[in-house]
């Protein structure tokens, strides 16, 4: 029934458009205003720009400024400030221009629409303007770019030779994560020794990676470089930790890596937010499948203290399932129970 | 060669009447002739839109209304709604990456230089039809197939490829990691190859036409800025859509015959891969190497069209004509250089990354110079805004917006953060998919009564436009806040993390103004084909605009010209002249004819003039004494 009424409203709303539509048709041909070259439609058009100009305007900045504290996550990490410094000197930069240009390409419609008796200015072409409007961009992108790059290569240089470092590995539809232990050393690791216990695919005959641990939680220390190798083990990934301005893929067969310095702890974030349940994520920003939406990690900032004495507590893989070391040499038993 | 024959073949009949031996599949199916042909690819590109748009509403309904109950789309979707009234996940990117290979691959690609290219390219240069009609031909119907193919592959079983439109491997090689990359990838792929095919015959066409068949006196310097456009597109296309196939080919040997080109390391479903050594950074490379390209392919002709309509309903030479044509030039070898800003996380190596966003931001200057001229063009004009003239405006206005924050992605620091959320997707959606579309309805308007010999009607033409124009911003515009906010592209939900737990009623409001500026384009639907039939009788020049095209009959026939193709003798933006009594002077119009209006270098060409004028004179004259 429902349906049927709709059905009817729908067609008597189309008709009374169709009318509408039929009437002005034959009111213009009427008025011979479809002989014109351009009708009174053209100044209504012209100050449509214009209303368009400012309601849109306003519209954007007050949403802007309202929005101002969501949009704009706090920031946890070192380069996360420069990071978005840039970004905001940009956004500087480029609303400047952004409201120049579609101020003028909005008046000028209303400015210079059509009038019988004027004629529009011929005005081919004037090097001069054209060589100050690539002139000046380019400058402008040359001072973006440098501090760009400047930046950049800060990020992506080689991480400090103190990093703790920190395997995430990236799986349909989850992330892994896993301590280096006491050597400070990721053990060696193997796609084809990948089995239901060893989701990592760890070498345990590799001696470094006997005291390797996982953790349910990504902990790091406040303050100290910290160092992510990041890989996947079937399709692409990529972490996304939003609040410490970082992102890199996950690539089968290619292990990357990202290094960060983390500012606040994850108690410091909820007080700073007033949001007692905080918690740093990680997404995936790389379509992975059906379950992409739900890639979550934790991320768990603290103290350095805290963070020395939780890392001497964590048991190992082999500690929590001594068959992993079954078949390797005494000698490497025997490292492992130490 | 072949125009003189065809030329003189039309000498000897009386015009029109050639048009009683084409029967119904020769005239409307397997044409040769490019106006058909033009027809043909934009009625298929429009189906396309319609159908590309289709599936964004349905995954805006998703993204607006997560708890929405979608039972009734059933008869549509069948089993992808399950039990509880909600989308399937897998669906969703299946939607995601359908609407992405179809909007910019048969709408934007061969829905607008299809159109376009093969419309206005022989009327615009004064010749009889391309190079070569039967490639043309060739070119829609494998297109054509290539579409049947992709269609199809909408509703098979396991859902039609879903790996994002990019189709990055390994998510795309294997089938274990989502149905979609089973037969729907392969399908994917096979129309994708049908598709190349096209685009490459299409773009050896076009440049063929382009170089060997203007009409006297059209030099490259006289050509109207979408011949420019059309021609730059058409080369763009020939160079990397071979590298496209090139990828894909390379997909289809490690999803079928074993190789390990991109697969490597990868332990999926319980179990092992053999594959060693391949490198899912290597497809990136190819891909965008097409990729990014193609952005230009999409947006090339789309300002081409603006600056042609802009110039005319200004009533005023577009400003900076050769610097037009060179910013033209400059994007069309700097998009070569700039395919891996695409790339800046993708675990390549951070130096090359360093290189890629120096000669990302030098693309911005060519873009910008673009820009000012529009601006500059605009200013002092005599503005008449027809529909097309609105829809140019707009275009503008989106590139500006799209374009600026093309500078924060380019920036490989700054990308590390917008990388892949809605900021990108209000980005590309604004400066390449909104432009280009809104550079396709301006050329509608623009040509129909070219296309038609009809009018389309302007008061539902203004309807559309500020429908759509208020629409797109109200549906990208919010999306940078959503992007700035870090939400994650390609998510079926954000309720499992805190930090996309908000929004919901943004998302709500973009949803609501896709779909109303979804609607609104039915209304640019019914104007179309009603005025196809119905629509006020055109007069020959209705824009009074200088190009050759409307020098054509109302309807012309196979050839364009009746008798002889016209010469050209001035640049086509000679409006508003200082001294001439119209404010327009086509093409066609010998400086001789103008001594008032002439400027002081022109007077000196006068004489080159006199020289084609006379050679012209001798054809008509042996033509004549072949009666």
């Amino acid at each position: 029934m429902y349906g049927f009424l709709i059905g009817v409203g729908v067609l008597l709303i189309f008709s009374i458009i169709w009318m509408v539509y039929r009437i002005q048709t034959l009111v213009s041909v009427v008025k011979g205003s479809d002989k014109k070259i351009a009708s009174g439609s053209n100044k209504i058009n012209a100050i449509l720009f214009i209303v368009f100009l400012v309601g849109t305007g306003i519209l954007m900045f007050w949403y802007s400024i309202k929005e101002f504290h969501n949009y704009q996550l706090p920031i946890a990490s070192e380069h996360g400030v420069v990071t978005d410094a840039l970004f905001w000197w940009t956004m500087g930069i480029t609303g400047i221009v952004f409201l120049v240009t579609h101020v003028l390409l909005f008046i000028f419609p209303y400015m210079y629409r059509y009038d019988v008796k004027r004629k529009a200015s011929f005005y081919p072409d004037n090097n001069k303007l054209e060589i100050i409007w690539t002139a000046v961009p380019g400058l402008v992108l040359t001072g973006l770019v440098i501090s760009g790059w400047m930046a950049w290569s800060d990020i992506t240089a080689p991480a400090p030779e103190n990093a703790h470092v920190i395997e995430i590995m990236g799986y349909q539809f989850a992330w892994e994560v896993r301590y280096p232990g006491k050597d400070q050393v990721l053990g060696d690791y193997d796609y084809r020794l990948i089995t239901a216990t060893n989701s990592h695919g760890i070498d345990f005959t590799d001696k470094n990676a006997i005291d390797d641990f996982p953790s349910p939680v990504v902990k790091i220390p406040k303050g100290e470089p910290v160092l992510f190798k990041i890989r996947a083990r079937d399709v692409l990934h990529s972490v996304f930790a939003p609040h410490m301005r970082l992102k890199m893929d996950a690539v089968p067969g290619m292990p990357t890596r990202f290094w960060f310095v983390p500012t606040k702890t994850t108690a410091e974030m909820r007080e700073e937010t007033g949001n007692p349940e905080f918690q740093y994520e990680i997404a995936c920003t790389e379509v992975c499948g059906n379950g992409h939406f739900s890639m979550k990690k934790i991320i768990e900032v603290v103290e350095p203290e805290e963070y020395q004495k939780w890392y001497a507590e964590q048991k190992s893989y082999i500690q929590m399932n001594p068959a992993l070391a079954a078949g390797h040499s005494s000698e490497m038993n025997k490292l492992a129970e130490n | 060669m072949s125009t003189a024959s065809v030329a003189n073949h039309d000498a000897a009949h009386d015009h029109g009447d050639h048009e009683h031996h084409d029967n119904f599949v020769t005239k409307y199916i397997f044409s040769q002739d490019h106006k058909m042909i033009a027809k043909q690819y934009l009625v298929t590109g429009m189906f396309w839109a319609l159908l590309g748009g289709f599936l964004s509403v349905l995954f805006r309904l998703q993204l607006g209304f997560p708890d929405m109950d979608m039972s009734f789309l059933r008869p549509i979707l069948g089993g992808w709604i399950d039990e509880t009234g909600h989308l399937d996940p897998t669906f969703y990117l299946a939607l995601v990456t359908m609407h992405g290979t179809i909007m910019v691959f048969f709408v934007l690609t061969a829905g607008l230089s299809g159109t376009f290219s093969n419309f206005l390219i022989p009327l615009q240069i004064g010749a009889r039809d391309m190079a070569s009609g039967f490639m043309n031909m060739l070119s829609y119907w494998l297109f054509f197939i290539s579409g049947v193919i992709m269609f199809i592959s909408l509703f098979i079983k396991t859902g039609p490829a879903s790996g994002g439109w990019v189709v990055y491997p390994p998510l795309s090689a294997l089938e274990q990691a989502i149905p979609g990359s089973g037969l729907g990838m392969t399908l994917w792929l096979v129309a994708m190859t049908f598709f190349i095919a096209s685009s490459l015959m299409g773009g050896i066409n076009y440049i063929t036409t382009v170089i060997n068949l203007r009409t006297r006196g059209m030099s490259f310097s006289k050509l109207p800025l979408t011949i420019w456009a059309f021609f730059l597109t058409a080369v763009i296309g020939l160079l990397s859509f071979p590298v496209l196939f090139a990828a894909a080919l390379l997909l289809v040997f490690d999803r079928s015959f074993g190789t390990s080109f991109y697969l490597s390391d990868i332990y999926i479903g319980g179990e092992a891969l053999p594959n060693t050594g391949g490198s899912p950074v290597l497809y990136q490379h190819l891909f965008w190497f097409l990729g990014h390209p193609e952005v230009y392919i999409v947006l090339l002709p789309a300002l081409g069209i603006t600056s042609e309509v802009i110039s005319t309903n200004s009533r005023k030479p577009i400003f900076g004509y050769k610097a037009m044509i060179i910013s033209l030039l400059g994007i069309t070898v700097l998009s070569f250089v700039v395919w891996a800003h695409h790339m800046f996380v993708s675990g390549m190596n951070p130096f090359l990354g360093s290189i890629f966003m120096f000669l990302t931001l030098i693309i911005a200057v060519p873009s910008a110079v673009k820009v000012f001229n529009y601006l500059t063009t605009l200013w002092r004009g005599n503005l008449i805004f027809t529909p097309a003239m609105l829809f140019s405006i707009g275009l503008v206005s989106f590139f500006i917006s799209g374009g600026l924050t093309g500078i924060f992605l380019g920036s490989s620091a700054i990308d590390i953060q917008l990388h892949d959320t809605y900021f990108v997707v209000a980005h590309f959606h604004l400066v390449m998919g909104s432009a280009s579309f809104f550079g396709m309805l301006a050329g509608v308007y623009h040509w129909f009564p070219k296309m038609f010999g009809r009018m389309m009607d302007a008061k539902l033409g203004y309807i559309h436009f500020w429908l759509s124009f208020v629409g797109v911003y109200m549906v990208f515009f919010p999306m940078h806040y959503i992007g700035i906010a870090g939400f994650p592209r390609r998510y079926y939900s954000f309720t499992n993390f805190e930090f996309t737990n908000m929004y919901t009623d943004l998302n709500m409001f973009v949803s609501v103004a896709a779909i109303i500026t979804f609607l609104a384009q039915f209304i640019f639907l019914f104007n179309f084909f009603y005025s196809m039939y119905k629509g006020r009788k055109a007069t020959l020049n209705p824009w009074q605009s200088n190009t050759l095209e409307w020098t054509t009959p109302l309807h012309p026939g196979h050839g364009n010209w009746p008798g002889e193709i016209p010469a050209v003798y001035r640049w086509p933006y000679d409006y508003s002249k200082p001294g001439a009594e119209d404010d327009f002077i086509p093409q066609t119009v010998p400086l001789s004819a103008t001594p008032e209006s002439n400027l002081p270098h022109e007077q000196e060409l006068v004489k080159v003039e006199l020289e084609i004028m006379k050679e012209e004179e001798e054809v008509l004259v042996s033509n004549d004494a072949k009666h």
